[in-house]
C-alpha cells in the first residue's frame, strides 16, 4: 500500500467502522510546519505496517498540557473533559501519539477525569510493530552518526529511555550519547509553556546550551521524539551555525528506512 | 547516685523536652498545610522510604559525595549505639555500663567498631569542609546559599569532628585509666584510639581522668545541643527524610495533580443540566483559593518537603533554568517555603501582624515562569522532595487568581479557548497537514 491513507474517526463511523487505535496527532502535529512533517512520516509507517487507525481530524483540540503546566488548570480541564467526551462517545481503547506531551496528559492525568486508554508514545507503537512482525526496518543509516536527545515527558517523565534507543539501533546505528543523557537528559527549554514565551532574563538560551552540547559530538543526525524539542533543537542548529547535523523525530528516520 | 548524675539527668531532661517541644511546634506548622491524601499505596511507600531514605539509593548517583555521605550516615546510627551506653552511665553513675552483660569479645568488637566508623566520619567530615570551603564547590556558593546558609553547613560539619575527637580522646583516655583506677573497669578494644595514647601516657591519673571526663560530658552535651541544633538547621532531613520518602509523590514525574476544586466548577459549567439562571439556594461553601501565593495554600507534604531539604542544591545543578543564568533555583523554592512557614508561625505564636506572602516577598514570579517543568529537580533529589509542585501551585495562583501571566502566555490561553490551539490556526484546519 503506498498510497497515503488517513480516515477520520467521523469518516470511519460514517462507514460502520471500528479502529484499533487513535493516533492523536497534537497541535503541534497538525499546525507546526516542520511537525507536520513528523506527523505524515508517521502515517507513512502507520499504512505500511496496516495498522488499523483513524484521526481526530477537527474533532480534536489541545490536550491542555501547555495551559496546565502554565497555570491554568481551568483551561486544561475543560479541554481534557472536552476531548474525553470526544474519544469516549467513538470507544476509543487505545492512543498513539507523536508528541510526549499529550502523551504524558492523556496517559496520566486524563483518567482520573474520565478518560481511560491505553496510551503509547509512536516510539513504544513502532518497537511493539516491529516485535510482531508488522513492521521490518532496514539498517540503513548504518556509518552515520546520531545522537538521542530524551524528550523531558518521555524520558525522566515516564521512565522511557529504551525504545527510542532500539529504534535507533534498529536502523543500523550505534548511538552516541551526550553526556546529559536518559535521566541526566537537559531540557530543550521548551516545557511548561515556555515554548510559547521568550525565556526570562539569564545568560544563554537552554536550547542553545543543549545543541551545544550535541554538535560538540560532531553527529550528522540529532534524533528526538517530539515536536517541542524537535523545534528547540533545529532553532539551536541555526543560531549556533556549526557543522552539518539536521534534527529527525524517530519516526521520520524510520519512515524513510521501511 | 552523685552530684554529677543530677546535673546530668536535669540537662538530659531538659534538652529532650526542648527538643520535643520545637519539634512539636515544627509539625503543627506542617499541619498548616491543606490536605492531600498520601494514605494510599503504604507497601510502595515503605518501599520508598527503604530504599531511597534508608538505603541512599538516590545519593550514590554522585558516587564521591554519596559514599562519603553513607560512611557519615552509617557511623552516626552506629556510633549513637554507643550514646545509649552514656546516658545509662550518666544517669546511674555505672561505667561501660554494656560491658557488665556483653560478653568482653562482642563488646570488643561493639567499641572497635564504633572507633572505626567514628574515625572514618571524621576523615569524611574534614573531606566535605575541604570541598565546600577550599574547592568551593558551585552549587555550595549559589546564590541563596548566603551566610547563614554556608555557616550552617560549616557549623555541622565542625560540631561533628568535635563530636568524633572528642569520644576517640575519651577512648584513649579510658583505655589508659583502665590499668589504674578501679573506677574504669577493663573493657572495650580501641584500634583507633591507641593512636592518641602516646600523647597521654606522660599524663598524672588526675588529668587522665579530666580529660575522660571532659571529653565524656562534651560528646554527650555535644549530641544534645546537637539533637536541638538540629530543628533550626538543614540537617532536619536526618529525621525528616524519612515521612518526606514515605509520603513521596509515587506517580510518573510527568504527572501533575488535577484540582479538585477546579473540577468541581468545571463539571458544573460543563453540565447540561444546570440552570445558569437559578441562583443557588444552598450556601456556597468558601472555596480555598486555586493554587498558592503563602505557604497555608500549599499541601502538608509541600511543608515537610521544606523542612526536610538539606541544600544540598543538585536540583539547582541540575535545573535548565538555573544553568543558564535564570533566577530561578529549585533549592531556594523550598528554602523560600522553609523560611517563611517559620516565619508565619512565629508571629502567628506572638501576635504580630503579618502581612507579608511567600509569593512576592520571597519568591518573584520571573523565578516561576522560567520552570521548563522537565522534573530535572524532582529526579534528582536524594529525599524525593518536589520543589516542582510548589513552582506550578503557585503559577496556578498567578494565572487563576490574579490573571497575571506574560502575555505571550495569556496569548496562548486564548487561542486555546478560541481554536483549541496553542497557536493563531483556525480549528477547521487541523486536518490540513494530510493534503500537503
Amino acid at each position: 500500500m503506498s498510497e497515503f491513507q488517513v480516515n477520520t474517526m467521523a469518516e470511519l463511523m460514517a462507514e460502520g467502522k471500528e479502529v484499533d487505535v487513535l493516533f492523536w496527532v497534537g497541535s503541534a502535529g497538525s499546525f507546526d510546519e516542520r511537525a507536520k512533517k513528523i506527523t505524515r512520516a508517521f502515517v507513512k509507517i502507520l499504512n505500511k505496517a496496516n495498522v488499523n487507525f483513524g484521526v481526530l481530524g477537527t474533532e480534536e483540540s489541545s490536550s491542555g498540557d501547555a495551559a496546565k503546566r502554565a497555570g491554568n488548570e481551568f483551561l486544561f480541564q475543560m479541554q481534557a473533559l472536552m476531548n474525553i467526551e470526544v474519544m469516549n462517545a467513538y470507544n476509543i481503547k487505545k492512543i498513539v501519539t507523536t508528541c510526549p506531551h499529550a502523551y504524558n496528559t492523556i496517559k496520566n492525568e486524563y483518567p482520573s477525569l474520565g478518560g481511560n486508554y491505553t496510551t503509547y508514545h509512536h516510539t513504544e507503537f513502532i518497537v511493539e510493530l516491529i516485535k510482531v512482525g508488522k513492521l521490518e526496518v532496514k539498517a540503513n543509516l548504518s556509518g552515520k552518526k546520531i545522537t538521542f536527545h530524551d524528550p523531558c515527558y518521555l524520558g525522566r517523565g515516564n521512565n522511557i529511555y529504551d525504545k527510542p534507543r532500539q529504534l535507533i539501533e534498529a536502523l543500523g546505528v550505534k548511538i552516541i550519547e551526550m553526556k546529559r543523557s536518559k535521566r541526566k537528559s537537559f531540557c530543550c527549554g521548551a516545557g511548561g509553556g515556555q515554548m510559547f514565551k521568550e525565556s526570562e532574563k539569564g545568560i544563554e538560551e537552554i536550547n542553545i546550551n543543549r545543541t551545544k552540547e550535541a554538535l560538540g559530538l560532531k553527529p550528522d543526525i540529532i534524533a528526538t521524539g517530539c515536536p517541542f524539542c524537535n523545534t528547540m533543537m533545529t532553532d539551536g542548529i541555526i543560531a549556533v551555525n556549526e557543522g552539518a547535523a539536521e534534527v529527525f523525530d524517530i519516526a521520520e528516520l524510520i519512515a524513510e528506512n521501511v | 547516685m552523685g552530684l554529677s548524675n543530677i546535673i546530668f539527668i536535669l540537662v538530659f531532661i531538659s534538652a529532650i523536652s526542648l527538643f520535643l517541644r520545637n519539634l512539636n511546634r515544627i509539625i503543627n506548622n506542617i499541619k498548616l498545610g491543606r490536605d492531600i491524601n498520601r494514605s494510599d499505596r503504604s507497601s510502595d511507600r515503605w518501599r520508598n522510604m527503604f530504599r531511597v531514605a534508608l538505603g541512599q539509593s538516590k545519593m550514590t548517583r554522585r558516587p564521591i559525595a554519596g559514599i562519603l555521605h553513607i560512611v557519615i550516615y552509617a557511623g552516626f546510627v552506629i556510633v549513637n549505639v554507643e550514646v545509649i551506653e552514656i546516658i545509662v552511665d550518666g544517669i546511674f553513675g555505672t561505667h561501660r555500663f554494656l560491658s557488665s552483660f556483653l560478653s568482653d569479645s562482642f563488646y570488643n568488637f561493639l567499641i572497635a567498631s564504633f572507633e572505626i566508623l567514628a574515625f572514618l566520619v571524621l576523615i569524611a567530615c574534614v573531606f566535605f569542609y575541604a570541598r565546600r570551603n577550599l574547592v568551593k564547590i558551585k552549587r555550595f556558593w549559589d546564590k541563596e546559599m548566603t551566610s547563614w546558609p554556608r555557616t550552617d553547613a560549616n557549623l555541622i560539619l565542625i560540631f561533628e569532628i568535635l563530636l568524633m575527637v572528642a569520644f576517640l580522646t575519651m577512648n584513649a583516655a579510658d583505655s589508659l585509666l583502665q590499668s589504674k583506677h578501679s573506677y574504669y573497669v577493663t573493657a572495650g578494644s580501641f584500634p583507633i584510639s591507641q593512636a592518641i595514647i602516646p600523647y597521654l601516657d606522660g599524663l598524672t591519673l588526675s588529668s587522665l581522668i579530666l580529660i575522660e571526663r571532659f571529653c565524656w560530658w562534651f560528646h554527650i552535651l555535644g549530641i544534645l545541643a546537637f539533637l536541638n541544633y538540629v530543628l533550626i538547621s538543614k540537617h532536619l532531613h536526618i529525621f525528616f527524610a524519612f515521612p518526606s520518602t514515605y509520603y513521596a509523590n509515587l506517580n510518573p514525574l510527568g504527572k501533575l495533580s488535577n484540582l479538585e476544586s477546579v473540577a468541581k466548577e468545571v463539571s458544573l459549567m460543563m453540565d447540561p443540566n444546570t440552570d445558569p439562571y437559578v441562583t443557588p439556594t444552598t450556601v456556597v461553601e468558601p472555596v480555598e483559593s486555586f493554587g498558592a501565593k503563602d505557604v497555608t495554600d500549599l499541601n502538608w507534604v509541600q511543608l515537610l518537603n521544606a523542612y526536610s531539604c538539606t541544600e544540598c542544591g543538585r536540583c539547582t545543578s541540575n535545573c535548565p533554568a538555573n544553568y543558564t543564568g535564570k533566577l530561578l533555583s529549585p533549592r531556594k523554592i523550598l528554602m523560600d517555603t522553609r523560611d517563611r512557614i517559620t516565619e508565619f508561625s512565629y508571629n502567628k505564636r506572638k501576635g504580630i501582624k503579618d502581612s507579608k506572602t511567600l509569593l512576592g516577598d520571597y519568591i518573584t514570579s520571573e523565578e516561576l515562569w522560567a520552570c521548563t517543568s522537565c522534573n530535572a529537580c524532582t529526579d534528582s533529589c536524594p529525599i524525593d522532595l518536589d520543589p516542582l509542585s510548589i513552582i506550578l501551585d503557585m503559577r496556578r495562583y498567578l494565572v487563576m487568581e490574579e490573571s497575571a501571566a506574560p502575555t505571550e502566555i495569556n496569548m496562548m490561553f486564548t487561542n486555546i479557548e478560541n481554536n483549541g490551539a496553542p497557536w493563531q490556526f483556525p480549528a477547521a484546519d487541523r486536518l490540513k497537514w494530510k493534503d500537503e
